[in-house]
């Protein structure tokens, strides 16, 4: 039993970090419909700035500056490299693939290809006692980060004009425009958010897994990818669900399987339902 | 005039859809844009909309259109319903209207036009007939202050007695803002249009009156390919 528990809160732990790299991949695509495979670079930048401003700062700072920066990159990144390519998406397709490379490179000369132990606050090395499983407090961070952003992540689509705009935007972006709104500012948006909630994954990446490294943004990004595909493009309650169960997948078959099992069970899961289920790669609306 | 086309040209996917449109849009009334299927008629509000790429010139309120993108256009004035009437249909329909304008003033005349909208605000705009989603497109754009109406086939696929109140609400519209129509259904036409351009292969191919056309059974048939209305 204590087993079952901590591989349960474990995989919610992990889950959780899924649903904050797949939520903003799922809505860059959903309503600009790029399929942005740097997506991995803002949760490395978010993780590594963090990591560099706590040496000169405490924590809480730093992971503010860290989302912040991974927030701009991703703005960046849409205002300079995405936008002239809108209506080439294989050269988009291309330029986000380059620039994933480019990114994990950059990182490597600048901060060198060895991992770097992570700061973390003192009270998560500490192990509370579920239902007589020890778990380590970590996970309660990573579940209650996501709960908190899952459920502000909704509120702002359904109650703000810009998460109208987004969830529109999701259904129809032409028809945004033919209203008067010009929808290529919420495409501004979407990738500031996707890139903070990234760099927010980073840095609780960094905190699960005890360091960070040049290569974990494109790591984590695949099996977001699966997330998104799972719980449909374009939908955040549907980002979260896939998460929980890709997740709990993974862990599960992990443990009880061979070693690699879970992973590939995860791509597994993703056959079956692209086969049960076609629709489910399709526009979802976003909430 | 409102609204000036010259020249207007449009390819897509190798086709030369339109070859060369001229036309005006007079400041009053209604204007239907008329063609057998495939005359180009829905590219051309949608050029004029700027959803196409376009050569030519398209006049309007005196600067040239073509550079700006939609959602200037339609700042600058020109209202938008399409053939599909572009609800989004997993908002509501207050979203719906939301997302053209939160101006009160605005609201008393669209209840006042479709009162069934008002008893439906927290309803899914998918969940809605045909008719009533019509309702809310051109309720959508009755909300902004538009001064050019692009009105494309409203009563497609409605029943015959939401035809005949959607035709209603575009004759109350016309009082306010001039219209640029696209219909099929030419006993709508018959009723609220003032002007009509008929289209043929890209071509303007006949304008003039609306009863200069309509009422001449021969020239309907030839252009149209239908009888009398």
């Amino acid at each position: 039993m204590s087993t079952v528990v901590l591989l349960a809160l474990t995989g919610l732990g992990l889950a959780g970090l899924y649903f904050l790299i797949s939520s903003g991949l799922s809505l860059v695509f959903g309503l600009a419909g790029v399929l942005n495979f740097a997506h991995g670079l803002f949760l490395s930048a978010g993780a590594y700035v963090c990591w560099w401003a706590a040496q000169s700062m405490s924590l809480p700072p730093a992971v503010l500056v860290g989302v912040a920066a991974a927030a701009a990159v991703g703005a960046l990144v849409e205002l300079v490299l995405i936008r002239p390519l809108y209506a080439r998406p294989t050269e988009q397709v291309l330029v986000t693939v380059g620039l994933s490379l480019a990114g994990v490179a950059l990182l490597q000369s600048v901060w060198g290809v060895d991992p770097r132990p992570y700061p973390h606050p003192s009270w998560t090395s500490r192990v509370i006692r579920v239902l007589g499983a020890s778990v380590p407090a970590d996970r309660f961070l990573l579940i209650g980060v996501a709960v908190v952003v899952l459920a502000a992540l909704l509120a702002f689509l359904r109650f703000t004009r810009y998460g109208l705009i987004i969830r529109a935007g999701v259904e129809d972006r032409d028809m945004v425009s033919a209203l008067g709104i010009n929808v290529r500012t919420a495409f501004t948006l979407v990738f500031a958010m996707g890139g903070a909630l990234a760099g927010l994954a980073g840095v609780l990446g960094g905190m699960y897994f005890g360091s960070v490294s040049p290569g974990q943004g494109a790591s984590l990004l695949i099996f977001a990818f699966i997330v998104v595909v799972i719980g449909g493009l374009g939908s955040v309650t549907g980002s979260a669900v896939a998460a929980v169960v890709v997740a709990l997948v993974q862990q599960f078959v992990n443990y009880y399987g061979t070693a690699g099992a879970g992973d590939v069970s995860v791509v597994v899961l993703l056959a079956v339902v692209l086969l049960v289920r076609p629709s489910s790669s399709a526009k979802a609306v976003t909430s | 005039m409102i609204l000036g086309v010259e020249d207007l040209s449009v390819r897509l996917g190798g086709s030369h859809i339109l070859q060369g449109v001229t036309f005006e849009v007079p400041a009053t009334g209604v204007t239907a844009l008329l063609g057998r299927n495939g005359a180009g008629k829905t590219t051309t509000l949608r050029a004029l909309i700027g959803q196409v790429p376009a050569g030519g010139r398209i006049s309007y309120a005196g600067s040239d259109l073509l550079s700006r993108p939609t959602y200037r256009r339609v700042r600058d004035g020109i209202g938008y319903v399409p053939e599909d009437r572009g609800v989004f249909a997993g908002l509501t329909v207050a979203e719906n209207l939301r997302l053209a304008s939160s101006s009160a003033p605005a609201y008393d005349l669209v209840y006042d036009l479709f009162p069934d909208l008002r008893s439906r605000a927290g309803q899914r705009a998918g969940t809605l007939s045909g008719g009533q989603q019509q309702m809310v497109a051109l309720a959508r754009v009755l909300l902004a202050p538009h001064k050019l109406l692009l009105v494309d086939e409203p009563t497609k696929g409605l029943a015959p007695a939401v035809v005949t109140a959607v035709a209603t609400a575009l004759e109350r519209m016309a009082t306010r803002v001039p219209i640029l129509l696209v219909e099929q259904n030419l006993a709508v036409v018959r009723r609220l249009a003032t002007d009509a351009i008929v289209l043929a292969a890209g071509r303007v191919a006949w304008r003039g009156p609306a009863s200069g056309l309509l009422g001449d059974p021969g020239r309907t048939r030839d252009l149209l390919g239908v009888g009398r209305a």
